[in-house]
């Protein structure tokens, strides 16, 4: 493996170098059909799963498939892509928030072959390298976090657990015949670089032990005050200890911190600050599962997800647990709510306390808000309540 | 032959749903196959590494990066996220196995061509695993090492014209919608707005100089496709401030059921003939919406543009013409105080070419909070401590009812000496000359 040079000369950083000059500009890289008609669409129509048409004011139509992705893809799977979309759509396709890519073609004719190439291929275990559907009244694709293949304060996996849950509930990506569009999220920790606490249903990655003082590495990897004033409950305070010096075997006092256990509410913002309080544990790692949240405006104001489910444990490889939670959550909404009706929506409509019940979870006491002030106003402060 | 044997993941190969374990494996398998043509210039064996070390996770239920890593390009405090395994010795194909953010074209559309040059480039220096996209919107490239960064981002700006993403305490990546490029209900062009910011604040993306992450995210309607209200510290909302145009033909059509409601959306299941007072009118949440001769009556001044009556029947509804945007601030995940939504800042503005009054509120805000924020405190935090009335003032923005769900619920309102007659100083020897002790 010999280095090869791209031109860069380490000695002189500053040589010929280029900065700032930010992204490509999107309008190189679009279709003739949507370039052409960019501000001039009149209206679409989802023609099947995963199949959309939008027409223009100049009579265009573009045509476009839908399909799933894992998040994490390698160049192989890419270059794929890359080839249908030589193949079929004259070098263009695009990617969707939620991890979908995009095939547009400009007429319909050209739809049948798009879409039996993309069902077409397949891994070798048999899963579908590029399953159409995630559009409409259904399930779409799972947005999430990086877990354990490539974050360092993750309770679960990402990849594993979203391939579960798609496992579970495939052919509802592949169908609209939910109430509404469902929003599945998971993020691997609270720092939920993935945002999911507006999500229908979301999969949340939670320690529930407080982190473990490395007595020998605080002083060296930290700054205490910082890992003290991380603390949002004030669960942290400095401290002294006596350690046994690993070279000399001498007894030495280090400064390091103390933690009040009660007090901790695991979320791992003090390791953020301080790598020697890590927190990761297997019996105490697991899944938190929040539902009832959403981010458009439509009928009702976006909302925030509640906690439904305190805790789910990692059951590696395949997290039955968890695929046996959504199965029941799913399954009560497509049930219960009517046309239109969001998961948050019906929830409300139908009260919490009827929704524990329809959806057959447990109510503990976990699942009380006790978190500062915004706690009491999700207390019942009236008599109407349904038996 | 694998490297290592992965028991626990190769349960992840069944099922339909796209398996990232057969996506490893085919990565892993490729870099093998390759290793004579291509001269890789990081371990061959890094995703076969990357597998026994998840394989690991998967058995111990923990995580096996280290903590964090300080690394990136010379004159950029962003863009790379540093990672180190914690079993170098077991899997020395990721020792190291940074990350690099690219910042990704606004709405996500791409040539092939672009994209191969970027896989040639990263299967060359990096472990060939990407993520399309991150959550915040970068291409992301999944593993290098640390000699790799200067030469990948050489590459990148020489050869791609292409710049690094965001990370750290700095500006993030922003991102849009598809908005106006194939969206009929985009209200302002999402995508030339999130380029034009994403350019003028190129020093704050790259240069962290911030209290801690602060996020722009542009959604062209109240729909929110990217979750502006959701996750970012800056949401961009298309809306409109006059009538919804009204086909009557088409509502007409819609009636009759010769149009599918809703674009389609809910073909897998018979929910009966469309009823449009059942499903439009009485769902509208102002109620502003009737029925009379056969004609859709719409009072727009009532209207909230929800959005659901031009979802249902997007062939007879359409947005407004006098088009525009809305600002609302402070939305984040739970990490520290809570999670928030956005509060609306800026009811209406629209968008001219020069962006002006959007980057006069943008600026007024960071002045603000790179002078008020804490370390480690978003947007939305600064705000609940310093309150509502600050941001008003430091952006110059009147208070309008629009800005609160409901007028507050106490009467602790913080008087500024300069609102009450008279001012604070008093003399008690005045007051004594009326009240004796």
């Amino acid at each position: 493996m010999a280095f090869i040079s791209s031109g860069y000369n380490p000695d002189k950083p500053m040589e010929d170098r280029i900065t700032d000059i930010g992204p490509r500009h999107y309008s190189e890289f679009l279709p003739p059909v949507i370039k052409n008609n960019k501000g001039k669409w009149l209206w679409h129509e989802i023609l099947e799963p995963g199949v959309l048409m939008h027409k223009a004011e100049s009579g265009d139509e573009v045509y476009t498939v839908r399909c799933g992705s894992p998040r994490l893809m390698g160049t192989e799977t890419l270059r794929e892509a890359l080839e249908i979309a030589d193949k079929h759509c004259d070098g263009y396709l695009r990617f969707t928030t939620r991890n979908n890519i995009e095939f547009m073609v400009d007429s319909k004719d050209k739809v049948q072959p798009l879409k039996d190439d993309l069902q077409s291929r397949k891994h070798e275990g048999g899963s579908y390298k590029f399953p159409v559907g995630g559009t409409g009244a259904g399930l779409t694709n799972i947005v999430h976090t990086q877990g354990w293949i490539h974050c360092h304060t993750p309770a679960s996996d990402a990849s594993g657990t979203v391939k579960v849950v798609m496992d579970e509930l495939f052919e509802e990506f592949q169908q609209m015949r939910f109430p509404a569009q469902l929003r599945i999220s998971m993020a691997c920790c609270l720092n939920m670089c993935g945002a999911v606490h507006c999500s229908d249903i979301a999969i949340l990655g939670y320690h529930r032990k407080p982190p473990i003082i490395d007595h020998k590495e605080v002083e060296n990897l930290c700054e205490i005050p910082l890992a003290v004033a991380a603390c949002p409950t004030a669960a942290i305070r400095p401290a002294k200890t006596t350690i046994t010096d690993d070279r000399t075997g001498e007894e030495k006092t280090v400064k390091t911190v103390a933690i009040k256990n009660e007090r901790c509410m695991f979320c791992g913002n003090c390791y953020t600050m301080c790598p020697a309080l890590p927190l990761t544990d297997a019996e105490g790692d697991g899944l938190v599962i929040m539902a009832g949240g959403k981010v458009s405006n439509r009928i009702s104001e976006p909302k925030f997800s509640k906690v439904v489910v305190a805790f789910i444990p990692n059951e590696t490889p395949r997290w039955p647990s968890l695929a046996k939670c959504m199965r029941q959550l799913v399954d009560a909404y497509v049930k219960g709510a009517k046309k239109y009706e969001r998961f948050g929506d019906w929830a409300e409509r139908i009260g919490w306390e009827r929704f524990f019940e329809v959806t057959g979870l447990e109510f503990t006491h976990h699942l009380i808000d006790d978190f500062r002030d915004p706690a009491y106003y999700t207390w019942r402060q009236t008599t109407n309540f349904k038996f | 032959m694998p490297k290592h044997e992965t028991p626990l993941l190769d349960q992840l190969e069944s099922g339909a749903w796209p398996s990232f374990v057969a996506d490893l494996k085919r990565q892993a398998g490729s870099r093998q196959q390759k290793q004579n043509e291509i001269e890789f210039q990081i371990p061959v064996d890094v995703v076969d590494d990357l597998l026994g070390l998840l394989e690991l996770s998967y058995v111990e239920k923990e995580v096996h990066w280290k903590h964090g890593g300080i690394v990136g390009v010379f004159g950029y405090g962003g863009g790379v996220i540093g990672r180190y395994c914690d079993q170098p010795e077991k899997f020395p194909g990721v020792a190291h196995f940074h990350t690099m953010r690219v910042n990704q074209p606004a709405g996500k559309y791409y040539k092939t061509d672009y994209l191969r040059q970027l896989c040639d480039l990263w299967d060359f220096r990096g472990s060939g695993l990407t993520n399309m996209h991150g959550s915040t919107g970068d291409i992301v490239l999944l593993g290098t090492t640390t000699p790799q960064l200067e030469e990948i981002f050489y590459e990148l700006t020489h050869k791609m014209d292409q710049d690094l993403g965001g990370s750290g305490s700095n500006l993030r990546t922003p991102a849009a919608c598809l908005g106006e490029s194939r969206c009929e209900w985009a209200c302002y062009d999402t995508q030339e707005l999130c380029y034009q910011m994403t350019m003028e604040y190129q020093d704050e993306l790259h240069r962290p100089a911030f209290p801690y992450k602060f996020k722009f995210k542009f959604d062209g309607c109240p729909n929110g496709c990217v979750a502006s209200i959701a996750r970012a510290d800056m949401s961009f909302i298309g809306t409109w401030r006059d009538d919804i145009r009204i086909d009557q033909e088409a509502v007409a059509a819609y009636v009759g059921g010769e149009i599918k409601p809703n674009g389609g959306a809910h073909a897998g299941k018979d929910w009966g003939p469309f009823d449009i007072q059942k499903e439009v009118i009485d769902l509208c949440p102002t109620k502003c919406m009737w029925m009379e001769g056969g004609k859709l009556n719409i009072n727009d001044r009532e209207c909230t543009r929800c959005m659901h009556c031009i979802n249902v029947m997007p062939r007879a509804l359409r947005i407004g013409n006098d088009r525009g945007l809305s600002i609302l601030c402070g939305a984040k995940a739970p990490i520290l105080d809570g999670a928030q939504l956005g509060s609306l800042l800026v009811p209406f503005m629209k968008v001219d070419e020069s962006y002006d009054g959007v980057k006069e509120v943008i600026e007024n805000i960071w002045d603000w909070w790179m002078e008020e924020g804490k370390n480690r405190e978003r947007l939305g935090e600064t705000m609940k401590r310093q309150g509502f009335q600050k941001l008003l003032e430091v952006t110059g923005i009147d208070p309008d009812p629009r800005h609160v769900s409901e007028p507050r619920h106490n009467p602790y309102i913080f008087w500024k000496e300069e609102e009450v007659p008279g001012g604070f100083e008093r003399d008690i020897n005045d007051y004594r000359s009326r009240h004796p002790k």
